[in-house]
């Protein structure tokens, strides 16, 4: 068996999620090679070098791999697959986005979010918001396979020494371009990789009021999230949803405010460790997934346990 | 121009699934089913192009069970012109789908399709890429904003979308024809109007199959099992912000 991971990386160094398909990967049993695709990626494919478990870094430097587009990747990636028995990325938005459309130049059913695996051929991923979890078997020759982050530990960065080796670009298909981007800056840890996150929902009423979240979550290093219905009124931006349909988080962790536990977001963080809510509303559904619950005006029990928290 | 919209009819999401006893699926029998919510955005978005006198033609397709043909009437409902059934008895994997919309797409000369970025069931979130894949047309996936341009000096239509990535927002330009798969953002979908839904039973659903498009859609996944997730331990309410502080440091040690 061999396996190649896309790895997902802003060219200078590589996004967390690829350390946990790396962890993915070692479970498959068989010869792992990354797959560094970028423009002047120098800095992600010396990163990619380093890490235990991988035999070769193959590197394919060009700009028309430098905004990750999905157009010029996915033959690059399918070209590449031909040497391979499975192919692997993370299912983020970039390995949601990239990874089914070479799966379909090499006419195979990708099998989408594994949390775990059972066999060379077989992998468990949730379905419905992950209310059920499906054990499939995939009978195409290669296997197409994006990794739930969370459900995998993070591989660690040092120790390896892998050998590099250049590919060719497939070109620039010419039918997308990349206009421009809206990072969200933020010192705080990354949503999906912190340790402690702590989320606000519709109750905290106003995009102003999350400051008091994240003025615990910098007292915590904690990372701030919201629920959709937060987003969807405006308080906070998009990259904050945790959900079926925004981010899945597994911290140590998970702190929800004001938030009623729509399946939606339940099935963003119900893997965490240790989930606290606090909610007026005692029938909220939250707390039928909280390890500690505590029925509060979250106006008066957020800035006390700020204070608590010293 | 003409737009195809892809719709899945899926258990409604306010449904709570329950895992079949013999572990094969979930309950579907006697269960509410309903539009895959993000389908309902790629319908609502195309039928404000019509409105807007962007889009000529809103073509609704579906593939699957001939019950589906319900939730075509409902985005007919909502205003698209016409239907499509791909009707099929076996379980359609994305892969599957997607030729089958290729097909579809060829057969009907659409300039645009757009669809839901991912099923409330399966939670794939496949389909849109691999459609765009085997047409060898750009795509547009988790958009939350749209806009169609005639391409400038350069003549070649195009459409620049917004992106909802991982990170916060992206722009991309794509040349049309495109595909594009729709985020929770984009729109708020109408209801549909009683009047509209008596015009919706007059309008047409074209019935085909996957022979009569020549497509293989022979499974590549066996389901061996599926389970419910392992519960969580019950939890304990705590009375004050001091109790749960103390817990949490001294029960839990998270703190």
């Amino acid at each position: 068996m061999s396996i190649l991971i896309i790895a997902e990386h802003d060219n200078a160094s590589l996004r967390p999620a690829t350390l946990n398909t790396l962890t993915a990967a070692g479970e498959l049993d068989g010869e792992v090679h990354i797959l560094i695709a970028g423009a002047d990626c120098a800095g992600a494919a010396d990163a990619a070098a380093k890490l235990p478990g991988v035999a070769k870094v193959r590197v394919a430097d060009a700009p028309e791999y430098g905004h990750e587009l999905a157009e010029n990747l996915a033959p690059l990636i399918a070209k590449l697959a031909a040497d391979y028995t499975h192919v692997l990325a993370p299912a983020t938005t970039f390995g949601k986005n990239v990874l089914p459309r070479a799966a379909a130049l090499l006419d195979v059913q990708q099998v989408s979010d594994i949390s775990a695996i059972k066999g060379a051929d077989t992998f468990v991923r949730p379905i419905y918001a992950g209310n059920a979890m499906a054990t499939v078997k995939s009978l195409d020759t290669i296997k197409l396979i994006t990794v739930r982050a969370t459900a995998f530990e993070a591989a660690a960065e040092d120790g390896g020494s892998a050998v590099t080796e250049t590919v060719e670009s497939t070109g620039d298909t010419g039918l997308a371009s990349f206009v421009g981007q809206e990072l969200t800056k933020s010192e705080r840890p990354e949503l999906t990789t912190a340790g402690i996150v702590i989320s606000g929902g519709r109750g905290m009423q106003s995009g102003e009021n999350f400051a008091m979240l994240e003025r615990i979550a910098d007292k915590l290093g904690a990372a701030v999230g919201a629920s959709r219905a937060a987003v969807d009124a405006g308080f906070v931006p998009n990259d904050y949803q945790v959900g079926q349909t925004g981010k899945v988080v597994a911290p140590d962790l998970y702190i929800a405010i004001g938030i009623s536990g729509a399946i939606q977001h339940l099935a963003g963080m119900k893997d965490s460790k240790v989930i606290v809510a606090i909610n007026k509303d005692a029938e909220a559904p939250i707390f039928q997934v909280a390890d500690y619950g505590l029925v509060a005006d979250l106006f008066q029990a957020v800035p006390e346990l700020e204070e608590a928290l010293g | 121009m003409k737009v195809l919209v892809p719709v899945k009819r899926v258990i409604d999401a306010n449904v709570k699934v329950r895992v079949k006893a013999d572990q094969t699926g979930v309950e579907t029998t006697n269960v509410k089913m309903a539009m895959n919510p993000f389908c309902e955005i790629a319908v609502e978005e195309a039928v404000r192009m019509k409105e807007a006198g962007t889009a000529e033609d809103v073509i609704v397709v579906s593939a699957g069970a001939a019950q589906a043909q319900e939730t075509i009437r409902t985005g007919l409902a909502m205003g698209a012109d016409r239907g499509v059934l791909i009707q099929s008895d076996v379980a359609l994997e994305p892969l599957g789908i997607a030729k089958l919309l290729k097909a579809v797409a060829e057969k009907e000369g659409v300039d645009l399709v757009i669809m839901g970025k991912q099923a409330i069931d399966g939670d794939n979130n496949q389909t849109g890429q691999m459609l765009a894949a085997l047409l060898g047309w750009p795509q547009g996936t988790f958009i939350s904003k749209m806009e169609i341009h005639d391409g400038g000096a350069a003549g070649a239509g195009g459409v620049k979308v917004t992106r909802e990535v991982d990170g916060g927002l992206e722009v991309v330009d794509l040349k049309l024809p495109a595909v594009l798969t729709v985020d929770l953002r984009l729109n708020e979908p109408r209801y549909a109007s009683l009047p509209n839904i008596m015009k919706a039973k007059k309008k047409p659903i074209e019935m085909l199959s996957p022979e009569d498009l020549g497509v293989d859609v022979t499974p590549r996944l066996e389901t061996l099992q599926v389970v419910e997730p392992p519960p969580r331990k019950a939890g304990v309410m705590v009375d004050s912000v001091a109790m749960l502080v103390d817990k949490l440091r001294n029960e839990a040690k998270v703190i």
